[in-house]
């Protein structure tokens, strides 16, 4: 099983973390400088696997993003390698062109979109269509929820409670 | 736009202004994260300010403040990683919230901050969780959210804990049972559930493995996923061998890779426990192997074939190319890593086809990627034999003369490990391995002086042959003045020092040993080396005397001995004073010694004179003539206690020696007595002394039955060494006892001298220990009961003995009542569920064990 999912850029800065088992705040601020070190350092023509601790990381960069999973020894690696990849062409698909600047701004929906791809530490769907759908659907519902709250006689309602 | 900086006086003013208010004044997430990034130089600061900003905004009582304070304080937990426990309450509050997105918001706070240890607020969210989970069953809130139970599954999924899953299992089998978008996320949800809470299997068990066959093909690939994880180690996968069908149907169904790739795990883990199951997965896997174009499925194959189907020559043979082309893939380093990783599986049975690849590990070791590097001196180390193990070791430490400090210790310790596995079994040449240990002490960031300086120590000990070679590398070792420096060495070169002491026979010149051994830079060594360098100093000088006085060397004339005397004295004198206790004791040893014989070289012959000088030297001599052998780590065992030490005496008298508050809590405390004998009670005394006199007649017949202090009590057939050391020139077969792997060397490896270590012998019972203790894992026992109970329904009884704790007696019994309601509920509702296939399962006779499970199994596979 994928036990977190981290997005690191160039200078070592976090993007994204998720994580699948359990680790204190303080193990996950130690993970984080451990593995940042080990992947930055890496050159480009290097293989994407990385042994750490008994569990395996694949990473992948993304211009100025690295995306890694720490997967168990047993599991297939190529597989995680195309999940990366899967996550990375649906962010695109939503975005529009992704950059970093959009994961910064939107963390939140980054994280639904996480949620839709990856669930307990496996893949979910791997469909891409799918997931455009259903991130679409649940935007518009929270578009017509906001702009319910949002009308003037709301607000008046609220401030007059 | 800014609010203030918050003072504890202005809070209260704050939070008593309108609600309108605040919002108006309140700081969106993107307002925060652009002034984060504004400034980089003070990120504390605000990140500081905000966090106040945080908990003041987050105990309003307008919901939509709360939530986007909920916000930021999320975006600052995950990527700057506060604590956000304060916030537990505030978020629960927030759930219930009607509006979808301050829902979400809530949702996403919990599932990445909540967790059992963290925070115990987690039971509170149990009711809304369960309102939220079976949502869709009432019809209100379906129309506006249809997707809102896929929140709390995924909240169930990360944090839940062993009681918040036994209370929501319930409402996760509705979800599992309709075909939804949902079902495959309840899916994962349910295995977490599981694993958490083994007494949920009952519940949701069934409906799991009924999501195997569902139409959807996302379900089955989510229930397969499932499986895999449930059955992953250190799980015990044998509950899981009854779905062996239903999975094989996946297998030849699914078009998805992803589904295939687990459906293959799975049976990776069953096939060790059921041959059989490897002849019916053999077609489909060498139709996977050479049709497939995903790399990732060709893998998983491959790994599949190799680690349970090693018999199967034909898949072998197609797994062995795929694992050539990998290999080959210059231009993808991934490929070759994963080509390497795959090769060392094959060891140990299949060598022949790592000794075909054997160039391309050997390049693959200089290159500049490390973690192809480490595959390829594992593949390496699996490949080395006895009889290739001198290019295969030498190829390695020049390699790892050449590569980064820690690269080369890693080739230095895995070449020492497998070198001294099984008493050197590897070994042939020990003349060889010797001057190797000392090239790799020569190495320059050799960190692994300690194990180099165990094994030369080890061989010189059991290896008389090999002495001769060990003591010419360690008087290179010694003589050289440069690593007297290097501060990784000391270990080294004291094994080195003790190595020409106690085998000072072989060595050619004493006095260039003893000028070696007093040089100036020793004075750079720690305490423990440099003393025992002055022993070995005693130990040469005792030699070169009686060499002298017998006239039986060439080299040891008087000059000889006048010098090595006089230079002893010169310079370990001054050390007499030193202030490290260990050297100033050895070396008045020494100095008395010098001092007693230093008219030696007066010698006339005669014996009168000079013979307190030839006592002196007789008796030294003898000192340091027993040879010194290997002791058994079981040695202390073997020494039968005399027959007239009482061990089991009460210790009464120990009260005269302790003080009157110790002896008024040992009186009442009966643990200092062994047994609380009275001295009154002469039955109980007699009671001691024949049980010790029956176990020293039981060590009396094992002493004379041989097994004692230097035999062996090994299986092998072979005898490995008699109660004496066996004599050097003595023609002994090959002490490893193997006829099958001897080989035609010119010179007949030398006798290695093994005791009773125990070492081996405790590998066979620590495995069967490990075996027992997988049974005993609860979630197995559970499943191994439903499963069994589908099939089976007055065995009852029979479980009793599987299960081990009256908890699950329990809810077994409340189990079956929820089964057997959900049952006939099931039935009514699924209709193309094909749950016809489970009736007919039913069918053959009630097995009741698992070992009888085998002839159902047999119905369907063969």
């Amino acid at each position: 099983m994928i036990h977190f999912v981290i997005l690191i850029n160039r200078q070592g800065k976090v993007r994204l973390t998720k994580w699948y088992s359990t680790y204190s705040q303080k193990e996950r601020s130690k993970v984080l400088k451990e593995l940042s070190g080990m992947v930055l350092s890496r050159g480009p023509k290097l293989c994407n696997f990385i042994d750490w601790k008994g569990y395996k990381i694949v990473y992948r960069r993304y211009a100025s993003l690295y995306f890694c999973m720490c997967i168990d020894k047993e599991d297939n690696e190529l597989e995680v390698l195309e999940i990366i990849h899967h996550f990375v062409e649906i962010l695109d698909r939503y975005f529009g062109s992704v950059c970093e600047l959009d994961l910064i701004f939107n963390f939140h929906k980054a994280y639904y979109i996480l949620d839709e791809v990856l669930i307990a530490g496996e893949l979910q769907e791997p469909s891409k269509k799918t997931i455009a759908r259903l991130i679409a659907a649940q935007d518009s519902l929270v578009e017509t929820a906001k702009e319910q709250a949002g009308s003037i006689s709301n607000i008046i309602s609220q401030a007059t409670k | 736009m800014a609010s203030p900086p918050p003072l504890p006086s202005s809070t209260s003013v704050l939070s008593s202004a309108s609600s309108l208010a605040d919002s108006l004044f309140q700081r969106s997430l993107d307002d925060l994260i652009k002034s984060v990034r504004s400034d980089p130089s003070s990120e504390p600061s605000i990140i500081a300010r905000s966090l106040s900003e945080i908990r003041r905004e987050i105990r309003s009582s307008d919901p939509l403040t709360k939530s986007i304070a909920l916000q930021k304080l999320t975006y600052l937990s995950s990527l700057h990683f506060h604590s956000m426990s304060f916030a537990a309450f505030h978020t629960l509050e927030l759930l219930p919230s009607p509006s979808p997105q301050t829902k979400r918001l809530a949702y996403l706070a919990a599932s990445l901050s909540f967790h059992p240890s963290t925070t115990e607020l987690l039971p509170l969210a149990t009711h809304q969780l369960h309102k939220d989970l079976t949502s869709l069953s009432t019809s209100s809130s379906s129309s506006s959210f249809p997707f809102l139970p896929s929140l709390p599954l995924h909240l169930l999924s990360l944090a839940s804990s062993a009681d918040l899953s036994s209370h929501l299992a319930p409402d996760l089998v509705p979800l599992l049972s309709r075909s939804s978008p949902l079902q495959p996320k309840a899916v994962a949800a349910t295995y977490r559930v599981l694993s958490l809470c083994p007494s949920t299997v009952p519940v949701l068990f069934k409906p799991l493995v009924d999501c195997l066959s569902s139409d959807n093909p996302l379900t089955v690939s989510a229930a397969v996923g499932a499986f895999c994880e449930l059955s992953a180690p250190p799980n015990d996968p044998a509950p899981y061998l009854p779905l062996a069908p239903e999975i094989y149907r996946v297998l030849v169904n699914s078009r998805s890779n992803w589904t295939l790739i687990k459906a293959l795990k799975i049976f990776s883990r069953l096939v060790p426990l059921e041959p059989r199951l490897g002849t019916r997965i053999v077609e489909p896997l060498s139709k996977f192997l050479r049709e497939s174009q995903a790399k990732s499925l060709v893998l998983e194959c491959i790994k599949t074939v190799v680690s349970c189907l090693p018999t199967h020559t034909e898949a072998m043979r197609l797994a062995i190319d795929k694992i050539k082309e990998l290999l080959s893939s210059d231009d993808d380093p991934n490929l070759r890593y994963l080509g390497l990783q795959t090769l060392g599986m094959l060891a140990p049975g299949h060598l022949w086809a790592l000794e075909e690849s054997r160039e391309v590990v050997a390049q693959s070791l200089t290159d500049p990627d490390r973690s192809i590097c480490h595959e390829a001196l594992r593949v390496m180390m699996a490949m080395t034999l006895q009889e290739n193990s001198i290019e295969s070791c030498t190829l390695l430490v020049r390699q790892a003369a050449k590569s980064d400090p820690e690269f080369a210790n890693e080739i230095l310790d895995s070449v020492l490990t497998s070198c001294s596995k099984d008493f050197y079994e590897l070994v042939v040449d020990f003349d060889w391995y010797v001057s190797l240990l000392g090239e790799m002490a020569r190495i320059v960031h050799c960190t692994k002086g300690d194990e180099i300086s165990r094994q030369l120590v080890d061989i010189g000990l059991r290896v008389r042959d090999a002495r001769p070679e060990l003591v010419r590398v360690a008087r290179e070792l010694l003589i050289d003045p440069s690593l007297l420096g290097n501060h990784f060495l000391y270990n080294v070169l004291s094994a080195a020092a003790w190595i020409s002491g106690e085998y000072v026979e072989f060595s050619k010149d004493p006095m260039e040993l003893v000028e070696a051994l007093l040089q100036p830079r020793t004075s750079l060594l720690p305490t423990s080396a440099r003393a025992v360098y002055i022993q070995s100093v005693l130990k040469v000088l005792t030699f070169s005397c009686n060499s002298h006085i017998d006239e039986s060397s060439s080299l040891v004339n008087d000059t000889v001995i006048a010098r090595m005397l006089s230079l002893i004295e010169m310079t370990v004198g001054p050390l007499a004073e030193s202030e490290e206790a260990e050297v100033e004791d050895r070396v008045r040893n020494l100095l008395g010694v010098v001092r007693l014989v230093a008219n030696i070289k007066d010698l006339s012959g005669d014996k009168d004179k000079d013979g307190m000088i030839y006592e002196v030297v007789r008796v030294m001599d003898a000192l340091f003539s027993d040879e010194m052998g290997p002791v058994s780590a079981n040695a202390q065992k073997k020494v039968s206690v005399p027959e007239d030490l009482d061990l089991k005496d009460n210790l009464a008298d120990l009260s005269e020696f302790i003080s009157d508050n110790d002896a008024a809590m040992s009186r009442s405390n009966p643990s200092i007595l062994f047994y609380p004998q009275s001295c009154n009670a002469s039955e109980e005394v007699e009671v001691g002394p024949t049980s010790v006199a029956e176990s020293t007649s039981l060590k009396e017949h094992r002493k004379r039955h041989g097994l004692y202090y230097l035999s062996t009590d090994k299986e092998t057939t072979e005898p490995e060494l008699t109660e004496d050391y066996p004599r050097v020139n003595e023609t002994l077969p090959l002490s490893n006892g193997d006829t099958t792997r001897r080989v035609k060397v010119t010179k007949l490896r030398p006798t290695v001298v093994k005791l009773d270590e125990g070492e081996d012998l405790a590998t066979s019972s620590s495995l069967s220990t490990k075996v027992e203790a997988m049974k005993d894992d609860p979630l197995s026992g559970a499943i191994k009961d439903v499963l069994l109970g589908k099939k089976g329904n007055g065995a009852s009884s029979s479980f009793d003995a599987s299960s081990s704790s009256q908890g699950k007696g329990k809810d077994k019994v409340k189990g079956k009542e929820i089964k057997s309601k959900k049952g006939e509920e099931g039935e009514s509702k699924d209709r193309h569920k094909g749950r016809r296939k489970h009736k007919h399962r039913k069918e053959p006779a009630p097995p009741v064990s698992v070992a009888q499970e085998t002839p159902v199994i047999q119905d369907f596979l063969l």
